[in-house]
């Protein structure tokens, strides 16, 4: 067993414990910070196969960007998580045992002897080739089509997003900044002429100022 | 660094880059028109779109007739014989569903640019599909289609049971995507590559790890199962189609399941055909268990959209039927099966549409007591979709049923033949229940049916061609074998 694989099979060991913390956790904050560190794991595993541009950007874009905002989300809202998954215990001992079962007969046949696999032995990557480098070439060559298709998926996540949360809301107030450039004084202003009223007295002539709904 | 840049061939996927072209435009279009002018804009340019679409199509395949299978993206995107078919099926589909919800939607206050833009970005993930030659191609056409069903059954958020098949349909289908991925990265370990044409090289002469592939096809068949809606991986199919409003239930029942049936050609066909063994008897199990329960259970229903899907769940079990044959003739006849499905499906929810109103849905068997005396002409048209889905000749659906039977037959699946002539006698109960609610029992609800003329012509074509090509038979029958045949 050389160093490298000694490395892998801890980080290994450490992804799959925070990744059941996860879904045990009571404390969702504590999940959370759980999934940072499964997250952390696996940018280490990438580490360990030469992957430093997309270990990088796991840790930049999930630990950095989507776990914080995840994180905000948890605290701001007052969401009572155990509530939510009253079922899981109840279900847990069925659910566990199917599990058990399928990570069983996948172990035996991924070790038994008719899969047969080997050893992959350490990477040793080419002298001067850059991951970086080469995942850019090969995404905007090969892979061009999955790349476009990859953006078009963001955008329809975006569009179903907005679709989903977004609510004009009539009884709301908010400045229409065009509006109130264009606005003329007379459409603030109704000035109207009437008599001089003389004989009751304390009585105004009344002004009507129409404030434009704007 | 010099990049070699390899050939790309974009004017073959013209069809695809003017769809998402056009889908950016209706998306500004939407922004900047005025609330009394967007839906005829967003109707005209939606519809113009499609057929533009289909045009191309079959103006291309006019003129290169005899082409077996051109590629463009490096590979990444092959344009055959069976991509052009199912494509312009697609398309005509999917023109369909917007024309048949258009009042639906309009009396609900539902038909915004929000619903046309996920249809048209869900229509571009079902090309994809249908054309990818790369399992991440075809992984991002999957994820395109099922991000936007999700958000389309989710698109009514103020009712509570949308949000919950919404919820339903989003969880399960990240699982199957799952387990599929999970299967295909280990046909890409036993074989060494992910490209549909290479995997298939690799399997053929012998050079996979044969075992590793069996074991990848497991979790494959079971995303496929999922994505399909047969049993035991079904769950979500009863509830998403009642759930849902009925113009997404129209469109999930109706265009993504030929597009589902192109991406079961692309993985189990085209690149795991060497393996046809080990994934045949998977199909079996899955396409006996959906006949029974599909048929069983759908007698027990008596709203109409969870009926529908209970018959989906059967018909899927016939499609396998075809599939399963692993022979081309038993490709074709499954190609034949879900077109026909898809006609019958949308001119049975068209149905739904025409007798609902504004806060009324005819979802319910009762609503169709008596239509034969509210208008004879609407319960004959209702008669023929029974009719044909029910499998009597001579009916498309007929048809259908016999060119599957048949390439199971030739496959040696004698059992599991006389097993599903049985059950689609089961099934032949409930569509005919619905003929005899229309036409021996008195209607409850005498109120007028009033439709626009086009949404009128449209369902009258639609259930007049169930009846046009059952007469016909060997029109649809021959274009599927050639298509087939020029794509394997």
């Amino acid at each position: 067993m050389t160093f490298q694989s000694i490395i892998f099979y801890v980080f290994a060991a450490v992804l799959i414990i925070s990744a059941l913390r996860v879904i045990t956790a009571k404390n969702p904050v504590h999940a959370a910070m759980f999934l940072v560190l499964s997250f952390f794991t696996a940018a280490a595993l990438w580490l360990l196969i030469y992957a430093e541009f997309l270990a990088i950007t796991l840790i930049l874009v999930y630990v950095g960007a989507v776990m914080v905002l995840f994180l905000f989300v948890v605290m701001m809202l007052d969401i009572n998580f155990d509530k939510l998954r009253e079922g899981f215990w109840k279900h847990l001992p069925i659910a566990a045992t199917v599990a058990i079962l399928m990570v069983v007969q996948m172990a035996l046949l991924l070790m038994g002897k008719a899969i047969n696999l080997k050893d992959a032995g350490p990477i040793v990557p080419a002298a001067g080739a850059s991951n970086t480098k080469e995942l850019g070439r090969i995404l905007y060559t090969d892979y061009l089509l999955p790349f476009e298709l990859a953006a078009v998926v963001l955008l329809v996540a975006m569009v179903a997003a907005i679709a989903l949360t977004l609510r004009g809301r009539k009884e709301s107030k908010s400045q229409n900044v065009g509006d109130q450039v264009r606005v003329k004084a007379g459409d603030r202003l109704k000035i109207v002429k009437m008599d001089a009223v003389v004989d009751v007295p304390a009585a105004p002539a009344p002004e009507v100022a129409e404030e434009k709904k704007a | 660094m010099s990049v070699s840049i390899p050939n790309m061939n974009f004017l073959l996927a013209a069809p695809e880059i003017f769809l998402l072209i056009m889908t950016c435009v209706i998306m500004l279009v939407d922004l900047y028109s005025s609330a009394e002018k967007r839906e005829g804009r967003l109707l005209f340019l939606s519809i113009f779109t499609l057929l533009v679409f289909t045009m191309r199509l079959a103006v291309d395949s006019y003129y290169e007739p005899n082409v077996f299978a051109r590629y463009a993206f490096n590979g990444m995107f092959v344009v055959d014989g069976m991509a052009v078919i199912l494509k312009a099926a697609i398309a005509i589909a999917v023109a369909m569903v917007i024309i048949y919800s258009r009042a639906y939607l309009v009396a609900r206050n539902m038909f915004t640019g929000e619903f046309i833009l996920l249809i048209l970005f869900a229509t571009l993930g079902m090309m994809i599909m249908v054309s990818a030659n790369h399992f991440v191609t075809l992984y991002l056409g999957l994820e395109l289609l099922a991000l936007s069903s999700y958000a389309m059954v989710a698109l009514n958020r103020d009712s509570v049971t949308s949000s919950e098949a919404a919820m339903k349909y989003f969880i399960l289908g990240a699982l199957a995507s799952g387990l599929l991925l999970y299967g295909l990265s280990m046909v890409y370990g036993a074989t060494g590559s992910l490209d549909v044409a290479k995997v298939a090289k690799v399997i053929d002469y012998s050079r996979a790890n044969d075992p590793l592939v069996t074991f990848g096809l497991v979790f494959v068949v079971a995303g496929l199962a999922f994505k399909l809606g047969v049993v035991p991986f079904h769950m979500w199919v009863p509830d998403v189609y009642h759930g849902a409003p009925t113009p997404m239930t129209l469109f999930i029942g109706s265009a993504p399941k030929i597009a589902a049936f192109g991406f079961i050609m692309r993985i189990l066909a085209d690149s795991m055909g060497g393996a046809v063994a080990d994934w045949q008897d998977m199909l079996v199990i899955l396409a006996a268990l959906s006949l029974a329960l599909g048929n069983i259970i759908a007698i027990a229903q008596t709203n109409l959209k969870r009926m529908l899907a209970y018959s989906t769940i059967s018909h899927m079990g016939f499609l396998l039927l075809g599939i399963l044959a692993g022979t081309k003739n038993g490709y074709s006849s499954g190609m034949f099966y879900i077109i026909t499905y898809v006609l019958m499906t949308l001119a049975a929810f068209g149905m739904i549409m025409l007798l609902s109103r504004a806060g009324f849905e005819a979802d319910n068997l009762d609503d169709f007591k008596g239509l034969n005396q509210r208008s004879p002409w609407y319960a004959f048209l209702m008669l023929i979709v029974m009719f044909s889905m029910a499998g009597i000749p001579p009916f498309l659906g007929f048809w259908a049923k016999l060119a599957v039977l048949e390439g199971a037959l030739n496959a040696g699946y004698t059992w599991l033949v006389v097993f599903a002539v049985l059950m689609s006698v089961i099934g032949a109960f409930y569509y005919l229940r619905i003929v005899k609610l229309m036409y021996f029992d008195e209607p409850t609800d005498n109120s007028p049916i009033v439709a626009a003329a086009g949404f009128r012509g449209l369902l009258a074509t639609n259930a007049l061609a169930l009846l046009v090509l059952g007469l016909f038979p060997g029109l649809l029958m021959t274009a599927c074998l050639n298509a087939i045949q020029r794509s394997l």
